[in-house]
């Protein structure tokens, strides 16, 4: 397994990658500084570890799915703050503006009697506006968008208010809206969706290995992309056969398994959102604007429009969020979106390796660190911690990533790696 | 050489509000050829090339690429043209890598996605064109390279798109002595690929090196464009830092007329 050197296209030497020499680069990447999600799974794993011995229930079949509806309002809201990250931006009413989302979509269904099939499009578009206008703001008349934000944070909450007429609660009986992050997928849906995912990504994983030889291109060790692919089966399998399970107290009252229809959900937005940034022009171009903006003008890429498009995209996938919680909670009240749904998406993002910084992250590090928030918040919560105790060590948990992600910035630097 | 010039600038004026930074400035780039474009600070430089790249318009004077006149009013005519300015900074972006960062703002696309392998494909012929195999992977992320290997890879960027003449603005200033000499061979090699390559560089020891005509600006006036072969090393430094050396460069009587012309409302 010695790494022999091979030509590639056009005949530049380069080194025939092999399974060792694929983990040596990785382990060289981490050493320089790149550490990616690396400390936020290792961190996921030992937590999960530490609460399931303190408390077996933690790894029962219940309390896995609740951990799901738990942190999807976060997680599809942290996905959006990616978005903005990358572009070294913050969006700070990105928890406000998902209670707004939701409470349209709530008073809609309520008060005015829409379908849900009018009332969602519109919470949606009104998510779009939002991040429009914030978007505007930042790139056209130049406000930072820390600033921008902030003023947006606070009138959010006055919006939600006056929505709210002064602090009522709009509950929400539409079945199909409450169905979204309260049901369960059939046990044959939840299979055969897992089959269908693992199959999709070993095709797709394959067929670029294809194309990449075929024009005598280096291509990635076969035995790293069997890894990854058996590494997915393995891991969703598992999850769906834990999921399946019956997880009703009482089954004969009514049951309760599958895969919850927010995990589904999860996993279309990750592969959209991973898909647009890691294979299209656009999501290049975030990238670009991000890790070198003045290149990036030079290179003829128009920045004000991808800086006004992250801040709609980032609104957008708040919107989701409010719905989901909505739709959680049975209703939304004027703390819909409030206390600490931002911060926990900040840090969702954060502790999943995107850096604050610009240029750095992807879609899955909201994934990664939508689940560390969640597992702490759930595991402590088990273990009879207090809410205060609980944000005192979520916050703590936060600036560990912070750090790390300062901290890695610096060391790249002294290695030469950015 | 050839004799006929690739790229022609003849009597170029430019001004920003009263001050006339160019004055009849005229510059030839023969195809095949290095042209050092020397001056000391301030004497037009970086004006000139930000108008030949369409950063700036030109106020007065012809522009004659490839025998015809053309105007270039945005970066993106001078790029239509072929010609491609590597800036000091280099623009790369760092979080990016080689490939990525050759095809910036110009990605090959097939259908809606990313057409990687093609892209892959293009950036390691035109690398392998300009002789380089010092990089370990076309798909190192630039901030893991050295400032030489920096510097390649922004001069592939610019000869990437068939460019006919490359603008390379102090390609040598922030780097070691190898680093130097590998950058000044990868100059060379572009001009014996047939390009014409302009050179701007503070270096005496790199305009000698590699340049086979200098062109010398003084206070945004040419002093004059020679052979290297014909002149001094210390010929040059009293084009740059006088106007003039013995019968070259501009007439005594001018930097004074020049001088009394600069008060504020002096035009042509």
């Amino acid at each position: 397994m010695t790494p022999t050197t091979t030509t590639t296209a056009g005949g530049v030497q380069v080194v025939r990658p092999t399974v060792a020499s694929h983990v040596h680069d990785y382990w060289g990447r981490v050493r320089g500084g790149d550490l990616g999600s690396l400390p936020a799974v290792l961190g996921l794993i030992l937590l999960c570890l530490i609460f399931g011995i303190a408390r077996p229930t933690f790894f029962s079949a219940v309390n896995f799915a609740n951990l799901f509806s738990q942190s999807a309002a976060v997680i599809f809201i942290a996905m959006g703050l990616v978005l903005v990250l990358l572009l070294g931006e913050i969006d700070l009413s990105a928890g406000f503006a998902s209670g707004v989302c939701g409470a349209v979509m709530a008073i809609l269904l309520t008060d005015h009697g829409w379908d849900w099939f009018t009332a969602i499009p519109l919470a949606l578009a009104t998510g779009l506006v939002i991040g429009f206008g914030l978007g505007f703001l930042v790139a056209k008349l130049g406000i930072p968008s820390f600033v921008v934000t902030l003023a947006g944070f606070l009138a959010f909450q006055g919006i939600l208010l006056v929505l709210l007429s002064g602090g009522k609660n709009v509950s929400i009986r539409d079945t199909f809206v409450l169905a979204v992050a309260n049901n369960n997928m059939s046990a044959a849906l939840s299979w055969g969706l897992a089959v269908v995912a693992v199959t999709a990504y070993g095709v797709v994983q394959f067929m670029r290995i294809r194309g990449r030889a075929a024009r005598g291109l280096v291509t990635e060790p076969i035995g790293i992309v069997l890894g990854r692919i058996v590494g997915l089966a393995v891991l969703l399998f598992a999850a769906v056969a834990v999921l399946t399970q019956e997880r009703s107290i009482n089954p004969l009252i009514i049951s309760v398994k599958g895969v919850p229809i927010v995990a589904p959900m999860i996993a279309v937005a990750l592969v959209v959102w991973t898909f647009v940034l890691g294979r299209t022009t656009y999501g290049r171009h975030i990238y670009a604007v991000g890790g070198n903006t003045e290149a990036a003008r030079r290179a003829g890429i128009p920045v004000d429009r991808i800086r006004i498009s992250v801040f709609v995209i980032g609104s957008f996938m708040a919107a989701i969020g409010g719905i989901v919680a909505a739709s959680r909670a049975n209703s939304v009240d004027p703390n819909s979106g409030g206390s600490n749904v931002l911060l926990y998406a900040v840090g969702a993002a954060v502790i999943g390796g995107t850096s604050l910084f610009g240029g750095k992250g992807r879609i899955m590090d909201a994934v990664i660190g939508g689940a560390v928030i969640a597992v702490i918040d759930n595991g402590m919560g088990l273990m009879g911690f207090s809410a205060g105790q609980k944000f005192i060590f979520t916050g703590l948990i936060l600036l560990a990533a912070a750090s790390v992600d300062a901290l890695s910035r610096r060391r790249a630097a002294a290695t030469g790696n950015r | 050489m050839a004799a006929t010039p690739l790229l022609e600038l003849r009597g170029i004026d430019k001004s920003f509000g009263p001050v006339q930074v160019l004055h009849d400035v005229g510059l030839s780039v023969y195809p095949g050829e290095v042209t050092a474009l020397v001056g000391d600070n301030g004497a037009g430089k970086s004006t000139l090339v930000k108008c030949v790249s369409g950063i700036y318009t030109i106020d007065a004077g012809t522009v004659t690429f490839d025998g015809d006149q053309v105007a270039i009013h945005s970066p993106r005519d001078a790029s239509a043209l072929g010609i491609e300015v590597v800036y000091q900074d280099l623009a790369l972006c760092d979080n990016l890598d080689i490939v990525q960062n050759m095809f910036l703002g110009r990605e090959k696309v097939r259908g809606l996605v990313l057409d990687e392998p093609t892209m892959e494909q293009m950036a390691g012929d035109t690398l392998a064109s300009l002789s380089v195999r010092t990089v370990k992977s076309l798909r190192q992320l630039v901030a893991s390279l050295s400032g030489g290997q920096r510097q390649t890879v922004a001069i592939a960027k610019a000869v990437l798109w068939n460019s006919r003449v490359v603008i390379l603005d102090e390609p040598t200033a922030a780097l070691g002595v190898a680093q130097t000499a590998q950058v000044l061979e990868l100059v060379r090699r572009l001009a014996d690929n047939g390009l014409g390559v302009v050179l701007i560089s503070h270096n005496m020891n790199d305009v000698f090196a590699v340049s086979d005509r200098i062109a010398a600006l003084y206070l945004g006036r040419t002093a004059a464009q020679v052979k290297t072969s014909d002149v001094t090393h210390s010929q040059i430094v009293e084009l740059i830092t006088s106007g003039r050396s013995g019968n070259l460069g501009l007439p005594p009587e001018k930097p004074s007329d020049f001088a009394a012309r600069m008060p504020p409302g002096a035009d042509r």
